[in-house]
């Protein structure tokens, strides 16, 4: 048994003529952080989807917890133990907090439909521990007090916590997080990137992090990787990432990445 | 809608009964009262009959025939409810649900079904799961191919099958009788009180009606409140997010809709047996859209506006119809029409008025209800008595498209002890800036 959560080998996938990935070997190990980055088109989230079941890869292969993840729908996807957020928030609006994060232990609760509408003991005691469950998950991501809120009437950081918060309830191993930053200002960011390092702590997770915000992606990420045009261009350490050449060409063209190595040298 | 802009805080906020958990300090007095309402309706029948055999012979048997069809529309609109309300799949054919449940009803049972003197041929007691399970089984089998379909898509597909349903049954002339149905149900029997059902004790049909309605209810009630409610609300809102939150929506939709057809199935073998007999146009397409009616009107997604849409447009349909067409036949009848005999030929003239009256007369169904559903749509689209949900969803989009910006801008470190009032504080946004370039 290897130490890493995730094992991509050689993956690939092709949108008719178009390749968004192509042969990325990318590993995650065990209760770490690691980031992707990469310009705009990257196939960034492309790849998110690869391992979250959206699409099947045209080739390569995903091992999970040392089982591949093949031919699985979203939802077995997160039954083996990844969950994620999304980019451009998608909570349940129209359901209170609460009630968000019980949609995500959804999975781990049992009641049919004969135990929902007689509820006998069993179902009863699992509704109570789900509901203490959600709360207790509430609380540690910093919504105490606002479980009867509606999710839209939540401003935009407690969204994206409430998002956290519903992956949790789903006892992830794997936890994905799209640009988790995106739309907060400096202040939330520093927030919540010392929440996501808390919460790899704390829960014995492995966090897959797509995020635009270099401050956060070498303040927390054990590991970087960056994609560029569909490949994996640069993978190692933050500070390794930091200084990369061919990194500093993807993102700030040729130009820049010369200047950079001159005023390095003189 | 000003109470929107501040949802309440959850130790003040007044508690709504759309959501759960807040309930359980009322869960007592809600007992009370369910309790109280079941035996008002239990003894209905009991002092009622009496009472309204005063006022002439039909009086009593209108009313209870209107009470009892009430009532198996109530089941409808509850089970429509589960599939429109509450998972968010458009359904237009639900009649078709009711059908099949009707003549699942009336082969097992009716002496002139093809299965009499079969050993299939059974009694009412057997033949209700039965119509029901087969009402569910059709609702899966439609569900299954359409499970990619969403809104406007699903609607046309179940709006052909209601189609093709009654119309089969009118087709199929040698097993369901065309157009005359099947006649001759042979109604149930308790055996330990000695007592017969047939199409007259309607009390008796009401107490079976009732019975199932509060089953479905308490059914209902139990559903929402559970895994598998929050599951349908939660597809509702967010396919993609529901999936990857681990909802299996093939499962998930398939129950709705399964679920939702057996509550139309249960109702049609109750109907068609309390009538003693089942033809096809006891459920056309017309009932699936008065359902749809009914839970618009009441407000989709809240069983108890649901109940009360259900009642309002059968009532309606029932008494208020009737005396309307009455009322613009007689006004007609009184306009004249001058007729003189021209060369050897009586001509009549032609009043433009009488015809338009004949006409509203004639078609005053479809034109109230019509009036209905457009003042609805205007004035109140999320119906007379919405659950919250749905009243947000409707009132509230202008307050959601703002929200993230002006919500982005707040102090996080200020962010527990704020109200969420959506107010657009300048300082606070520059307070921030500094706190950045300090860091």
């Amino acid at each position: 048994m290897s130490n890493n959560i995730l094992e991509a080998k050689d993956i690939s996938k092709n949108f008719g003529g178009i390749t968004a990935v192509q042969r990325v070997d990318f590993n995650i190990p065990n209760r770490s952080i690691v980031s992707l980055i990469g310009p705009n088109g990257a196939g960034k989230t492309t790849f998110f989807n690869l391992v979250t079941g959206i699409y099947e890869p045209t080739t390569g292969k995903i091992m999970f917890d040392g089982r591949p993840l093949e031919n699985l729908k979203p939802h077995e996807v997160t039954m083996r133990g990844i969950a994620r957020t999304f980019q451009n928030i998608r909570l349940f609006s129209n359901m209170t907090a609460l009630e968000n994060v019980l949609v995500g232990e959804h999975l781990r609760l049992k009641a049919g439909l004969f135990g929902a509408v007689f509820r006998p003991k069993s179902v009863k005691e699992e509704e109570k521990r789900a509901y203490n469950k959600a709360l207790s998950l509430l609380e540690y991501v910093g919504l105490g007090g606002k479980q009867d809120e509606f999710a839209k009437n939540l401003s935009y950081g407690d969204q994206r916590r409430l998002e956290i918060g519903r992956a949790l309830g789903t006892d992830p191993k794997l936890l994905l997080l799209d640009e988790p930053t995106a739309g907060m200002n400096p202040n939330e960011t520093a927030r919540l990137t010392r929440f996501i390092d808390q919460l790899r702590r704390d829960r014995d997770i492995a966090v897959l992090l797509i995020e635009h915000d270099m401050k956060v992606v070498m303040e927390i990420s054990d590991r970087v990787t960056v994609l560029s045009f569909g490949k994996k261009i640069a993978e190692g350490l933050p500070d390794e990432i930091k200084s990369n050449g061919e990194v500093i060409e993807a993102y700030l063209g040729k130009a820049y990445a010369q200047a950079k190595n001159d005023e390095k040298g003189s | 809608m000003a109470e929107l802009k501040t949802p309440p805080s959850p130790a003040t906020g007044a508690p709504q009964p759309s959501r759960p958990f807040n309930r359980v300090n009322q869960q007592q007095n809600k007992t009370v009262m369910f309790i109280a309402l079941a035996a008002f309706f239990i003894a209905l029948p009991f002092f009622g009959k009496p009472l309204l055999e005063n006022f002439g012979p039909t009086v009593f048997g209108d009313t209870a025939s209107a009470i009892n069809s009430t009532l198996i529309f109530i089941l409808l609109a509850l089970g429509l409810n589960i599939v429109v309300g509450y998972a968010g799949l458009l359904d237009l054919g639900y009649a078709a649900f009711f059908a099949i449940g009707g003549y699942t009803m009336a082969f097992l049972t009716a002496q002139q079904s093809p299965l009499y003197n079969t050993p299939l041929h059974t009694n009412f007691w057997i033949a209700l799961p039965i119509s029901f399970l087969m009402a569910a089984l059709f609702g899966v089998m439609l569900g299954a191919p359409t499970l990619g379909l969403k809104g406007d898509y699903l609607a046309i597909v179940t709006l052909g099958f209601g189609e093709i349903v009654p119309i089969t049954f009118n087709n199929l002339t040698k097993i369901t009788g065309g157009d005359t149905g099947l006649a001759g149900l042979t109604q149930p029997k308790v055996a330990f009180v000695d007592f017969q059902f047939s199409s007259s004790t309607l009390e008796a049909w009401y107490l079976v009606a009732l019975a199932v309605v509060f089953f479905s209810i308490f059914m209902v009630r139990r559903l929402v409140d559970s895994r598998i409610g929050r599951a349908w609300m939660a597809m509702r809102e967010d396919e993609i997010a529901a999936s990857a939150m681990g909802i299996n929506l093939v499962r998930t939709k398939l129950l709705a809709f399964g679920l939702g057809a057996s509550f139309a199935g249960f109702g049609g073998a109750i109907y068609a047996n309390s009538l003693g007999s089942a033809n096809p146009s006891q459920f056309k397409f017309d009932v699936s859209i008065l359902v749809l009616a009914m839970i618009i009107l009441g407000g989709i997604g809240n069983f108890w506006g649901v109940i009360f849409g259900a009642v309002a447009l059968r009532m309606t349909d029932v008494y208020i119809i009737p005396f309307f067409t009455e009322q613009v036949r007689k006004f007609a009848d009184t306009i004249q029409l001058e007729s003189k005999v021209v060369d050897g030929v009586r001509v009549t003239d032609i009043n433009i008025m009488k015809d338009i009256l004949t006409n509203v007369a004639s078609n005053s169904r479809l034109l109230i209800f019509g009036a209905i559903l457009v003042i609805m749509m205007i004035t109140r689209p999320e119906g007379l008595f919405p659950s919250g949900r749905r009243k947000m969803e409707l009132h509230a989009g202008d307050e959601k498209d703002l929200q993230p910006f002006i919500s982005a801008s707040e102090n996080p470190l200020d962010m527990a002890a704020t109200d969420h009032s959506l107010t657009f504080n300048p300082s606070v946004r520059e307070s921030t800036m500094s706190d950045d370039e300090k860091s």
